[in-house]
């Protein structure tokens, strides 16, 4: 399966042993002669390591620099972010139902619209409250049951919090999403349109979408691991979501950054149904002191 | 213990050869019947290929329904699959010797559904190619794994059962039909593994067949209790229950209980074996179903009455959607129809006849399929969160065309199973033994 990454291992291995320091090296002293040195065989080219030191490495070692950024393949996607524990908290107070992040996270997952990863759901807790937009993702469960029932660990909890989905181990049989509580999965019931399939595969990216298993949002780790934001979130255009670092216990919306820990205890953060004991990651500030009025469809919020 | 030359003398008259024609003669009837249950299989394996070139989008299964009849379907295979313990565990070991001519019936029907119960779950798959992925990267943690564990337990049980109990009048096949062609000679021949009637092979028989009665009851059990613990383990309302187990397992007695009445019904007219499969059958039988309704009926209002007094949130929008909103038809027709009046109807001697019994048990089958929908697909359609936001028809489901075709043709596959089997081997049990001083079969019915 693991097919298009697995075919050369030593290569990937080589790349990863450089590490980052060194690799700027390889594209400092060598980079043109990188660029055409795939086939040549007995040539070599010396390179500076990090630590000051040079080494001749053969040209057919060395890749050319973009594929430096290839998405982590299925099995570094096992292993979360070092260092990390991702957690998001969602302003309910400001969300006006823009449906940005919708439009943003389907075009970079290659989602059609009638089965999309966010959802911003009209909610209303009772008859005499007001009702108010609450956009939903993945919650990202400490505890959660989807990881629990998967039969064949093709859907995982990694070290940085978040719930990965492996879709060359899916085997399709549909029960996380049964198992879901808050119906966060998606499944590719047919081949999605306009699919790169040029590109190797990567839970982290969710592509090139694969038939017959299943989806969801996946706090774009993709982007994490180049120290950016998730694309909901930097295209919301009211700063609703904020992400960030439990560890760190700081949370941006793109715009201002805080404490992870006041925010939460000042404005009365919870999870959406505890008394479940998920532990979602995902939290939400009441809807108190809107920004916006509750308009079900306003020419501004159609229209997106 | 046998006494060989006398039973050979018995197996010369008319018993022997009334249970035995039918494996040489071939009706036009047979063959009619034969070519309809492979129509049916084609249009299946047309659905499929459609299923796996374009996906499981060919299904009217969505992200909200996301099990659809194929699943119902497994769970009522599965149910009746259990039929097999209840003549060959349950009704054997309390000594009831009436129902003795009904085991090979039974332990048929439980070997054939159980297959049919593993491949439907296989066309679910969205990757059936990654099929053994269950075995080469399994988590024992998940019910679908402790599923495939036990399903295949009982599929090797069931198939001993039927297999070891047939041996010796797979010998008397072997023995006895010498007009027959080559390849059923070679068959007989071979699956009769050398079987002589010797004492010792009939002893060991004896204490492999009570060892098998015995250890098939807790695997049966735990078939169809692990079958609702797939539902039992999510928050799903109608599916978050503790008496999901129990229910499943009454539920699964009564309907194979109903199949054997089916079954009975046609193999008594088509093999014309009235002499043995007798109206005092069908009034057992009759009897035996009531019983296991009542217990269905027990199980039933326990699990509807407690959600339905509380009426709490979805699990209330779920109960309200059965009892008065879009599935109420459906849900008054499984249970008026196919458990309240079927017991209600017999309690009466005239109901237990062949027929009347044949159109209740009817009943009773076609409500347990679709008590089965009821189960699966209500429940997936009345999530914590809100439907919204996605496509409307993600709301409905109306199974397509390709999915009637790959259930009917499931069924199909059922009854060519069932047919074949029938057909290649004595349907009721024609060696008889004795056991210790007492006669086996002491029953006029012979």
């Amino acid at each position: 399966m693991e097919n298009e990454n697995s075919k050369n291992p030593t290569r990937r291995k080589f790349l990863k042993n450089l590490s980052s320091g060194s690799a700027l090296a390889v594209s400092g002293l060598a980079y043109f002669s990188v660029t055409s040195c795939k086939q040549a065989s007995d040539e070599k080219t010396t390179l500076l390591t990090t630590d000051g030191k040079l080494v001749q490495v053969p040209n057919s070692e060395i890749e050319d620099l973009n594929h430096q950024h290839l998405p982590a393949t299925p099995e570094e996607s096992r292993i979360g972010i070092p260092g990390k524990k991702f957690v998001m908290v969602v302003d309910l107070a400001k969300c006006k139902n823009a449906k940005k992040c919708i439009e943003a996270c389907d075009h970079t997952h290659n989602l059609t619209p009638d089965r999309p990863y966010i959802k911003v759901l009209e909610m209303q807790d009772n008859e005499k409250s007001s009702p108010y937009w609450m956009p939903k993702k993945c919650f990202q469960c400490d505890n959660p049951p989807c990881v629990k029932v998967c039969p064949v660990g093709a859907t995982y909890k990694r070290t940085d919090g978040i719930v990965l989905v492996d879709n060359e181990r899916c085997i399709g049989c549909r029960f996380c999403m049964a198992a879901c509580p808050y119906s966060a999965r998606v499944f590719n019931w047919g081949k999605p349109p306009g699919e790169d399939e040029s590109i190797p595969y990567s839970p982290e990216t969710s592509l090139p979408s694969q038939i017959g298993t299943v989806g969801k949002c996946d706090f774009c780790p993709d982007m994490l691991r180049n120290n950016k934001l998730p694309h909901c979130i930097t295209a919301c255009p009211n700063g609703v979501i904020y992400f960030g670092d439990e560890i760190d216990d700081t949370v941006t919306n793109g715009e201002e950054t805080v404490r992870l820990s006041t925010l939460l205890k000042e404005k009365a953060g919870y999870r959406y149904m505890e008394e479940l004991g998920t532990e979602p990651r995902v939290y939400y500030l009441p809807p108190v002191d809107r920004l916006f009025p509750f308009e079900e469809t306003t020419q501004e919020n159609s229209e997106s | 213990m046998s006494k060989p030359n006398i039973e050979l003398q018995k197996f010369r008259t008319k018993r022997g050869k009334r249970l035995l024609s039918h494996l040489i003669t071939t009706s036009l009837q047979y063959k009619l019947w034969i070519a309809f249950l492979l129509i049916l299989i084609l249009l299946g394996l047309i659905g499929y290929y459609r299923q796996l070139r374009y996906g499981l989008v060919v299904t009217a299964m969505r992200d909200y329904t996301s099990w659809g009849i194929y699943i119902s379907n497994f769970v009522f295979f599965v149910a009746i699959s259990l039929v097999g313990s209840l003549f060959s565990s349950i009704l054997k070991l309390n000594k009831n010797l009436w129902a003795r001519p009904l085991t090979r019936i039974s332990e048929i029907i439980a070997v054939a559904a159980i297959i049919c119960a593993a491949v439907i779950i296989i066309v679910d798959m969205g990757r059936p190619d990654r099929i053994f992925y269950v075995i080469t990267h399994l988590r024992i943690q998940s019910p679908i794994i402790w599923d495939v564990i036990i399903i295949s337990t009982y599929l090797v049980i069931s198939i001993l059962l039927l297999y070891i109990s047939l041996l010796p009048d797979i010998a008397l096949c072997r023995d006895r039909l010498t007009q027959i062609p080559n390849w059923k000679k070679a068959l007989y021949r071979i699956t009769a593994i050398n079987w002589h009637n010797h004492p010792k092979q009939i002893a060991m028989l004896q204490k492999v067949n009570k060892i098998l009665a015995i250890s098939v009851l807790p695997v049966a059990f735990a078939i169809h209790t692990i079958t609702s613990w797939l539902f039992a383990t999510t928050w799903r309302p109608g599916w978050d229950s503790t008496n999901l187990g129990p229910y499943f397992v009454s539920g699964a007695f009564m309907a194979g209980a109903a199949v054997i009445i089916i079954a009975m019904y046609f193999i008594r007219k088509h093999l014309k074996l009235s002499k043995y499969i007798t109206l005092s059958h069908f009034d057992r039988m009759g009897k035996l179903l009531v019983l296991l309704s009542l217990v269905y009926l027990y199980f039933n209002i326990n699990e509807y009455l407690g959600p339905a007094f509380k009426m709490v949130g979805v699990e209330g929008e779920h109960i309200t959607e059965l009892f008065v909103g879009k599935y109420a038809p459906m849900y008054w027709f499984v249970q008026l129809g196919g458990l309240v009046l079927p017991i209600i109807l017999l309690f009466f001697k005239p109901f237990r006849k062949p027929l009347p019994i044949l159109i209740i048990a009817i009943f009773v089958v076609l409500g347990a399929w679709l008590k089965r929908f009821l189960i699966v697909i209500p429940s997936l359609q009345h999530p914590y969160l809100p439907i919204q936001g996605v496509d409307e028809s993600y709301l409905h489901y109306n199974p397509t065309w390709e999915e009637w075709a790959i259930t009917f043709s499931s069924f199909a596959w059922l009854l060519l199973i069932i047919t074949v089997l029938i057909k290649l081997f004595p349907v009721i049990p024609i060696k008889k033994y004795k056991q210790g001083s007492e006669t086996v079969f002491k029953q006029n019915i012979f």
